[in-house]
């Protein structure tokens, strides 16, 4: 199995004359947390679409741990676990059928399954919970459901779109250092796409998307030193600044 | 991947499918009241203007009710397709389909397992249906009784028509973007569908009328889905209504495997993701 967990190389990709995506590449390597930093319309939910498969990119290629998502996409998404930016959760049915439905699209037997659901939950406190509809918990609650419910089939790349859009400061602290564990105990490539900057710390590594081109990739430290700048904050709007038609401030 | 592992995505879908479906008891119920008032008053205000001569399947005179029950049972899985239909574009609206979508199986097996989960759920409304009518023709409110049979050879024919009308609806949600259009399927496809064809009319009775109308009746799907089930539901078979069901169920389904395909379908083609 080739080390690098995600491998996108030269994608290109258009939505009639809107052009998402011009020659990203990037890799992740396992247990790397990554923090894809862009504004909102940086291109981030068009990669993750391209990256889990949703539709195919126009030029270039992904793979995941090796395995091309055109040739053998079978074989990329039995290992991604994904946090769309969007909540998929089904609100008509309860957090634990959410789980179980999941289960069984990973062809999983229900043996297997239920003890992952049950450590799972407990894992973000919602076990008790378990029999409610996921339309009575709060914006926080169907987040956290919703990572527990991407670990189930136990992926080796997980994908998060801006997980923490819409969330309180606890929950948002809550999912990241929720992640951050699961990549550190269990060796997960994570990439985390977020325009909040301090989402991202020193030992992450970054890669920086603006009107769909990569503009930086590499550990943070690095691409500050890269950028002449003392912070992160101070590389990107740097970075963003001298881009072409370069606008807008993150948060 | 093993067969183990197909068959329970295919029950995982068939278990999400009923909870939701017994969840919406509106749906359970309409679903069962409409062909109800088809039958116990439109059709019972027509027998005693409409007159029906001798036709295959049947031996004898037959009352007006018991000619369009065939063509209710299938209305009822035309409404369940579009049901169907309707159930994706809001899961693609709402987001839930992504969680089907990113499921390591083909996709064309995914979209299957969905038609078929959905074709369960109709028949289980035909039977109710079915159930009430049998009822109701003991109580000598409507004279529709099966031969007792015809309860079970009716079920082959449903699968099929279910299957071809549940197609017709994943095409359609591949099509439409919003589910504002929805309102346009009603129009463009429910109800030309159903009256133009041999649901309510003998085709013998509409080429009388008009030639140009009849061969429109005769090209219908549905017409034939109505007649497989009704010569079914008295032991008989009817193959150019089979050939037609199981062809154009064969030519929706091409069409929705490559209305969902990642690389060439229309979902890929069409305005992208919201940043």
């Amino acid at each position: 199995m080739s080390s690098t967990a995600l491998s996108v190389n030269h994608v290109s990709h258009a939505f009639g004359e809107r052009k998402a995506l011009d020659d990203v590449s990037f890799g992740i390597g396992a247990g790397d947390f990554t923090v894809l930093l862009g504004l909102n319309g940086a291109g981030k939910t068009t990669l993750f679409a391209l990256v889990t498969g949703l539709y195919h990119s126009r030029g270039g290629s992904i793979a995941v741990y090796g395995a091309d998502l055109k040739g053998q996409y079978l074989k990329a998404l039995a290992k991604i676990g994904a946090v769309f930016q969007q909540s998929t959760l089904d609100l008509d049915l309860s957090i634990e059928q959410n789980m179980f439905y999941h289960a069984s699209l990973h062809g999983m037997a229900k043996s297997v399954a239920a003890p992952r659901i049950t450590a799972e939950l407990e894992r973000i406190g919602l076990n008790d919970r378990r029999k409610d509809r996921a339309r009575d918990l709060s914006g926080g609650q169907r987040r956290r459901v919703e990572l527990a419910r991407a670990l189930i089939h136990e992926p080796t790349l997980l994908l998060l779109d801006e997980p923490t859009v819409g969330l309180d400061i606890e929950s948002r602290q809550f999912l990241l250092d929720h992640v951050r564990k699961l990549c550190a105990e269990r060796g997960m490539a994570v990439l985390w796409a977020t325009h909040l900057i301090d989402e991202a710390d020193e030992n992450s590594k970054v890669v920086v998307l603006h009107k769909g081109k990569v503009l930086a990739a590499g550990k943070a430290p690095e691409v500050i030193g890269a950028a002449g700048e003392a912070t992160l904050r101070g590389a990107f709007d740097k970075l963003v600044g001298s881009a072409p038609a370069g606008k807008g401030k993150p948060q | 991947m093993r067969l183990a592992q197909y068959l329970r995505v295919f029950l995982g879908i068939l278990n999400r499918e009923a909870v939701r479906w017994f969840n919406q008891r509106s749906r359970f119920i309409s679903a069962l009241v409409r062909p109800l008032v088809w039958l116990g008053i439109f059709a019972a205000g027509f027998r005693f203007t409409l007159g029906l001569s001798i036709i295959e399947p049947y031996d004898t005179y037959i009352p007006y009710e018991v000619y369009i029950a065939p063509g209710l049972i299938a209305m009822i899985q035309l409404f369940n397709g579009m049901q169907s239909s309707l159930s994706m574009v809001y899961d693609r609206e709402m987001g839930s389909m992504k969680t089907l979508m990113i499921s390591p199986f083909p996709r064309w097996y995914l979209l299957l397992c969905k038609l078929m989960a959905g074709v369960a759920v109709s028949i289980v409304q035909v039977y109710m249906f079915l159930a009430v009518v049998w009822l109701g023709d003991l109580a000598n409110f409507w004279e529709v009784s099966l031969p007792p049979l015809g309860y079970v050879e009716v079920l082959p024919a449903m699968i099929l028509s279910g299957l071809m009308l549940g197609a017709l609806g994943l095409v359609l949600s591949s099509f439409i973007k919003q589910l504002e259009n929805f309102a346009g399927v009603m129009n463009f496809v429910i109800f030309p569908m159903f009256f133009a064809s041999s649901a309510l009319n003998p085709l013998w009775r509409v080429k009388e009328s008009s030639l140009w109308l009849y061969r429109i009746y005769s090209v219908n799907p549905f017409s034939h889905a109505v007649e497989l089930i009704r010569f079914s539901m008295y032991g008989k078979f009817n193959g150019l209504a089979a050939g037609v069901v199981a062809g154009s169920l064969l030519a929706f389904m091409i069409a929705a495997v490559w209305g969902y395909d990642p690389g060439r379908g229309l979902i890929a083609k069409r305005g992208g993701p919201p940043e």
